[in-house]
């Protein structure tokens, strides 16, 4: 994975632009680079990824330096440093999730779509990858979808659910 | 990537009720989950159930700081994170007096496999961590907090900010709480993915929007915390428990439990059993009891091994866990850690070579790369743990495996080397059969692989 982000992005929206100031005002005025976590994740929201763009609007709202926004962007696991398909779809394999077929789960669904882990459907609709722990291994097997969505107990039958009604949404 | 809200509403099927988890009959003596039924986390259910009377009784009667802190002390409650310090003699060493800005943090980024009941209260009864912070900030003099929360559950953090609203509304946060002169300002903040920031310096420095690598100790947060402030960072069930304390008095909790490990804790079973899922009971009951409560082994299979304070801890195999109760002091003599209270549970048809495989992968995929030995050595382990398990394994493998977990030991700024290296320690020390098993026949003992 190259650590240079070559994809482009159109501006934030005026939306999102408030979303973060609401994530400022949480943090004393000399410290707004706390918001730095909430911001990426809500351009990710808004775009799919981060992109060297929205990360050189938040460097300067945050009054940072664009490099150490790409260092937060870079070290942890849920910001997407390229685009991904429209679900991306993180499947726990952790061992408490794997003894309940966690492992099996991401296999199916690999399978289920056609595609390798770590891979996107041609059509862009989904992108599948493993998952470390999300704190909810009684739940086991459990997914996140596009970051924010947790599903839970997902059986064969209940991937095949999720992929099949995803795919019938009309927008 | 928005999702569409015909998405959201597909993707509501799969979400969780609580119900098999939380909501049932098998806690014993619950203070935290009881009375929960997942429709009754907002503020009126809570002050319904007696909720912030804890914070009104201390704003109201004029109790003081000392004696706040002198009754967590002595309830013996001990932090829920996992390292089960003192929490009362963590609050006192906070400055009281000190002029600047003081913080207060929960820890809510719940990654330690097996844990998973810091979402659970967050999600059903927000109130309780509210009101728990709002009394540990009165009782050190603090004016700010943060609530940092695990990354993939997010809809917890909505929930968690929503009941933030909620208390601001009611003038349980904000300015002059309750008619008093106690201010208190709280607010979330969420992870996104790094296991590491479960670690309270790393943690810190995720809060200031940094990498979240941990900090050299000393200096300890009480001197040197957020922005470089005296901070006290605790884990949501500790304040989740502090409420009860106050209504019922540190004396009632430590009667719960058993001495120096005082209370009910909440134990997220997971694995093996025919019912996963959150069991608050009473620190010291026996293991087999909680094994019980969760369902028994899945499918009436044998117990082969439990991990009993999440995947740091070392595993202990059934004989040993059989005679063991929960609390501190019992897991510890065990040779284990009772830790985040994230029960995992082995079936006999389990090979411990794949398991310890997948959490060495994690450890390597997690370690921050800030020192050596842990950044290094938790390649090694995982590379060599896989060899292992693919019938690759050299028969020096098991000396080098010891060598290398010793070597990291002791030797990192933070416990994830520890933590890395405690599970194949322990491991290998109780099932080293199976190990040499798959080095010399390059097979498996058992037939069913996880």
């Amino acid at each position: 994975m190259s650590s240079v982000n070559t994809h482009h992005s159109a501006p934030l929206s005026d939306e999102t632009h408030a979303r973060f100031a609401r994530e400022v005002a949480k943090y004393p005025d000399d410290q707004k680079q706390s918001a730095v976590m909430a911001c990426l994740s809500i351009a990710q929201q808004e775009q799919g990824f981060v992109s060297a763009e929205s990360e050189r609007v938040i460097a300067e709202l945050l009054g940072m330096a664009p490099m150490a926004v790409h260092e937060v962007t870079t070290f942890y696991n849920m910001y997407n440093q390229q685009p991904v398909g429209k679900f991306k779809i993180n499947v726990c394999t952790n061992l408490p999730c794997q003894l309940r077929n966690g492992q099996g789960a991401l296999l199916h669904m690999a399978k289920k779509l056609g595609i390798e882990v770590g891979g996107t459907t041609p059509d862009g609709l989904f992108t599948l990858q493993p998952g470390e722990c999300m704190g909810a291994c009684a739940d086991a097997p459990v997914l996140l979808v596009n970051d924010r969505t947790m599903c839970s107990y997902m059986s064969d039958d209940k991937l095949d659910k999720l992929v099949d009604d995803l795919r019938a949404v009309k927008e | 990537m928005t999702t569409s809200q015909k998405a959201l509403d597909v993707l509501a099927q799969f979400r969780t009720s609580g119900v098999d988890t939380c909501f049932h009959d098998r806690h014993i003596g619950p203070q935290i989950l009881a009375g929960l039924n997942g429709n009754n986390w907002s503020i009126q259910d809570y002050v319904a159930r007696g909720g912030y009377q804890a914070l009104r009784k201390i704003l109201t009667t004029g109790m003081t700081q000392d004696e706040v802190i002198a009754i967590v002390k002595e309830s013996g409650l001990r932090g829920r994170g996992g390292a089960g310090f003192p929490t009362g003699l963590k609050w006192s060493f906070m400055p009281r007096q000190f002029p600047g800005q003081k913080y207060l943090v929960c820890n809510s980024d719940e990654g330690e496999p097996g844990t998973c009941k810091d979402r659970e209260i967050l999600q059903h009864n927000p109130h309780i961590v509210i009101e728990g912070m709002a009394i540990a900030a009165f009782a050190m003099g603090i004016s700010v907090g943060y609530n940092y929360i695990h990354g993939e559950i997010f809809q917890t953090y909505e929930r968690f900010e929503a009941a933030l609203e909620e208390a601001r509304a009611a003038g349980y946060l904000g300015d002059n709480i309750l008619g008093s002169t106690f201010s208190f300002q709280l607010h979330a903040a969420h992870g996104f993915g790094a296991y590491i920031c479960g670690e309270e310096t790393a943690l810190l420095e995720s809060l200031e929007g940094k990498k979240g690598q941990p900090r050299f100790k000393p200096p300890f947060p009480a001197s040197f915390g957020l922005y470089g402030k005296p901070t006290t960072i605790n884990n949501t069930e500790t304040f989740a428990a502090v409420p009860w304390i106050i209504n019922n008095g540190g004396q009632a909790y430590l009667e719960c439990g058993k001495p120096n490990n005082g209370g009910t804790k909440i134990f997220s079973v997971s694995g093996d059993v025919e019912r996963p899922g959150n069991y608050e009971i009473p620190m010291g009951t026996p293991f087999s009891k909680l094994l019980e409560l969760a369902g028994g082994v899945r499918k009436g299979r044998k117990l082969k091994a439990v991990i009993p304070g999440g995947s740091s801890s070392p595993v202990l195999p059934a004989d040993i866990i059989m005679e063991c109760t929960m609390d501190y002091d019992s897991i510890a003599k065990a040779g284990s850690m009772l830790g985040s209270g994230a029960v995992i549970v082995l079936d006999d048809s389990r090979c411990m070579v794949k398991s310890l495989q997948r959490l060495s992968y994690f450890y390597m995929h997690e370690s921050c790369g800030q020192c050596t030995p842990c950044r290094e050595g938790t390649g090694w382990l995982w590379r060599m743990v896989d060899r292992i398990e693919r019938g690759e394994g050299r028969e020096s493998d098991l000396a080098l495996l010891d060598n290398v977990a010793e070597n990291i030991m002791g030797r990192t700024i933070c416990a994830l080397g520890d933590a890395a290296a405690m599970p194949v320690r322990g491991m290998i020390k109780h099932f080293r059969h199976e190990f040499e098993h798959h080095i010399t026949h390059k097979t498996c003992t058992v037939s069913a692989y996880v």
